[in-house]
């Protein structure tokens, strides 16, 4: 299978099996897509007719070009056949090693945010803080159930983890004492909405959390329409200072600045951009997952809009490359040369396998968005994984298994995309989000653009007769 | 190739990979949404 598109005036050629991408130029692009259907006589006629006028394209070079096409599919790189789906069988045979946990340490926030999938941080519940001897079980759990895996993950998670963070603090200290002794890493990431962040935080996270992720909306008035406190105020001005002096002060640790749009904000760009004004340069941008009845849900009138925003983000970063002043978009994160294994492309996002969220009170669930739907109650730190069939079922929730990836391009990127947004969305794990499919694809799209544009050393603006 | 540029990609074959160290796609910056596109290769030899 192969995927064609034009961005940012490049003409790009994705051989998804094997992962090989091509820049060519505008014959060759045309040629690659007749190649496979039509007599290759027939290939060089129509060349011939439709570029009349350009002296470069003659019968001979034609030739060639159809040469150098056959030498790409023969080696490989060009029209490639699925050869993983063997692999992706396999998975129902998956061990049931767990690597990472999203430890809800506290079901309750002091935000009020409209559009929060965790209810205000209740999911749906009660208002409950995690205990410290919860939290050491679960750790216990994660360390008992790890197998040989020495990379092992914990999200402090909510609601708002800060105000519970005492527990925090000393959940970490009690991984960090017997991580050597278990021959294990500890990797810690705290989500925060900030409101509670202050010197004590910021000088332990930043010695202890590999990843810091910050949420900010953008734009003042974009951020404080959804993001309030319980008395209706906006939360941007209590917050951008804390997350300002928390960035600078990560250095070289991992942090990410993470905004969620609407359909409020449809031009996101601008927030994005924003938040780079603000001296942020590890940025996120999620869009926001909801019910389409929530007056601020996406719509499909509001999806070329999106895309033409992705656009501009992909070329005003090429620019910023350009001064010297890069900023990172985590979703054009792609790294073609080190990028993940083909057992990562195909096997899912580890929800109920091999990564699990633990409510307050110890329960395990397949992730953090599905907490409080009791149909998805796995079982309990203590007990373990009790509800087997639940654990099957996610361990097929692989991007084979998704009918509806069948034909898509992008299906090796995303690896069969977000359990709970296809339940949401279809009512089933296996099912596909539309919506957020479109969305992915063309953040790929950008991103390989992206790296089209690095690997050919040719980040230089392109005139406008090019585009 | 004078039309066709070929970047420097990763090989995808089923010889490589499956350590299962490499970070978890949900647990860094996304939380509604999955890729894995972004996830560095963690294998060591």
């Amino acid at each position: 299978m192969i995927h064609q598109y034009k961005l940012n005036g490049y003409n790009i050629v994705l051989d998804v099996y094997s992962g090989s991408i091509h820049v060519v130029d505008e014959v060759a692009y045309d040629m690659i897509a007749l190649y496979e259907n039509t007599p290759h006589e027939e290939i060089i006629r129509l060349m011939l007719e439709k570029y009349a006028d350009r002296e470069d394209v003659t019968d001979a070079d034609l030739r060639q070009c159809l040469e150098d096409i056959e030498e790409l599919k023969n080696s490989g790189r060009l029209f490639t056949q699925d050869k993983f789906a063997g692999i992706a069988f396999d998975f129902k045979k998956r061990s049931n090693v767990i690597k990472a946990l999203c430890l809800h340490v506290a079901h309750t926030c002091n935000l009020n945010c409209q559009y929060c999938f965790a209810s205000q941080g209740k999911y749906h519940g009660d208002r409950a803080l995690m205990s410290f001897e919860v939290g050491k079980r679960a750790l216990d759990f994660l360390v008992e159930n790890s197998g040989k895996r020495v990379n092992l993950e914990v999200d402090f998670f909510g609601g708002e983890p800060l105000m519970n963070w005492d527990v925090v603090k000393r959940l970490v200290a009690y991984a960090r004492s017997i991580e050597k002794e278990k021959g294990k890493n500890f990797r810690f990431t705290l989500t925060t909405n900030g409101v509670l962040v202050d010197d004590d935080v910021i000088e332990f996270a930043n010695r202890e959390m590999s990843n810091v992720v910050m949420s900010i909306d953008g734009r003042k008035e974009v951020h404080d329409r959804l993001r309030k406190d319980y008395a209706g105020r906006g939360s941007y001005d209590t917050i951008i200072p804390k997350f300002q002096k928390f960035a600078k002060a990560r250095g070289d640790k991992s942090y990410y600045v993470r905004g969620t749009y609407t359909h409020n904000n449809i031009d996101f760009t601008n927030d994005l951009f924003h938040l780079a004004d603000l001296g942020f340069t590890e940025l996120s941008m999620e869009p926001v997952v909801c019910a389409p009845t929530d007056p601020y849900a996406l719509t499909e009138e509001d999806k070329p809009e999106l895309y033409r925003q992705y656009e501009i983000l992909a070329e005003d970063m090429l620019r910023r490359e350009r001064e010297g002043k890069p900023i990172t978009f985590y979703h054009y994160m792609i790294d073609l040369k080190h990028g993940p294994c083909i057992y990562k492309r195909i096997s899912g996002c580890g929800a109920g396998t091999e990564y699990m969220a633990v409510t307050p009170w110890g329960d395990l669930y397949p992730c953090h968005q599905f907490v409080g739907d009791e149909k998805y109650l796995m079982g309990n730190i203590w007990d373990g994984v009790t509800n087997k069939d639940l654990r099957d079922r996610f361990k097929l929730t692989n991007v084979y298994a998704r009918r509806d990836c069948d034909n898509c391009w992008a299906r090796l990127y995303c690896s069969g995309g977000c359990a709970a947004n296809a339940y949401h969305a279809t009512g089933d794990i296996t099912g596909t989000y539309e919506y957020g499919c479109d969305l992915f694809r063309k953040r790929m799209e950008c991103a390989i653009m992206m790296e089209a544009a690095r690997g050919l050393g040719d980040t230089a603006e392109k005139n406008p007769e090019e585009k | 190739m004078k039309r066709i540029q070929t970047l420097d990609t990763r090989e995808m074959t089923s010889a490589q990979g499956g350590c299962g160290e490499c970070q978890t796609s949900c647990q860094s910056a996304c939380k509604t949404s999955c890729g894995v596109a972004n996830q560095k290769c963690e294998h060591k030899d």
